[in-house]
């Protein structure tokens, strides 16, 4: 079973909480995923509307384990002062660390992320880093104090699926003990279980699901996606080849010319 | 006095944090705050004095990716 600091979590699909039509369909969906991390964040919150607090409850009616997110922080000072404004609304010492480097892409300040997990590990967070696939950045974190990692499949809301396939797979290979988290560019389920298929531990989607015509149905299809892909995975997939090898046995063939 | 909560000023009577949130309505509410860009645990608002001016930020969960 997949153990995300030292907490063992059946489903491989963490999902994402933001830009669903309206609550009811975002609880639908997170009931059809199966996920039991969800993602969450903290915003500026209005006396008088109170959206945060509604918000709130619907997540802990849920039942589910929250990531809080540093998402919109662009420095180490803001990514560290928000990390600790979520340890206590959310009371988990859970953290998914963004910061973020350039506004097309949403591509993370892996300098900034690097310091900014050296500072959150030291104090006892447990720091879910949203990354690159670079391995000099992954070892960094790693000696920061992560123990799990989130690498970028594609730019977030990208839908784009595994960009590099190359770099993930030697991301993979080069930290086989480390849970590896594909999060972000995921588009559809077929990138999801091709994640799951090259060995990596689970997906977290968000945009692909919430903005899907029919999120509840669409987070069904991931959760079904997932697990294929990680059966496969444990079942050992084929090399693939560049010449075509007949499947059908060749001795014993007729002559019939 | 004149304080700024969540980027709109605001006046308040109150003279520290904990009395503030109470006056704005955020008595019960759960959210986290910040001082100036500092962050204030709850348990510190009651000793966080508050001056002309000071940036307040109230937040509260909110949905994310």
């Amino acid at each position: 079973m997949l153990t995300l600091y030292d907490v063992p979590v059946r489903s491989r699909l963490l999902l994402g909480t933001a830009r669903y039509p309206s609550p009811a369909v975002l609880t639908d969906a997170v009931r059809a995923s199966g996920a039991e991390v969800v993602t969450v964040s903290l915003r500026r919150e209005a006396a008088g509307e109170r959206a945060g607090q509604a918000f709130w409850s619907i997540v802990r009616e849920l039942g589910v384990r929250v990531l809080p997110n540093t998402a919109g922080c662009h420095t180490v000072k803001e990514a560290v002062t928000t990390a600790h404004m979520a340890r206590e609304v959310f009371g988990t010492r859970w953290l998914k660390l963004e910061v973020i480097g350039e506004e097309d892409t949403l591509q993370p300040d892996v300098f900034g992320l690097v310091e900014a997990a050296r500072i959150l590990c030291a104090e006892d967070f447990e720091v879910f880093p949203y990354t690159t696939e670079d391995l000099t950045v992954a070892e960094r974190l790693c000696a920061a104090g992560c123990r799990v990692l989130m690498p970028w499949g594609s730019p977030i809301g990208s839908g784009r699926g595994l960009n590099n396939l190359f770099g993930l797979q030697a991301l993979r290979a080069r930290f086989a003990d480390v849970p590896l988290v594909i999060d972000a560019g995921i588009g559809v389920p077929s990138h999801a279980a091709q994640a799951l298929e090259l060995g990596f531990d689970a997906v977290l989607i968000n945009t692909a699901v919430s903005q899907a015509a029919d999120p509840a149905r669409m987070a069904a299809a991931f959760a079904q996606a997932v697990a294929a892909g990680r059966e496969a995975f444990l079942a050992g997939p084929m090399e693939p080849r560049d010449m075509a090898v007949p499947s059908t046995p060749v001795v014993g063939s007729a002559l019939l010319r | 006095m004149n304080i700024q909560v969540n980027g709109e000023w605001r006046e308040v009577r109150a003279a520290d944090l904990a009395a503030a949130l109470a006056e704005l309505g955020f008595a019960d509410a759960v959210v986290a705050t910040a001082v100036n860009g500092e962050f204030v645990p709850a348990a510190s608002r009651a000793s966080a004095a508050l001056l002309e001016g000071d940036r307040l930020e109230v937040l509260a969960p909110m949905q994310g990716g």
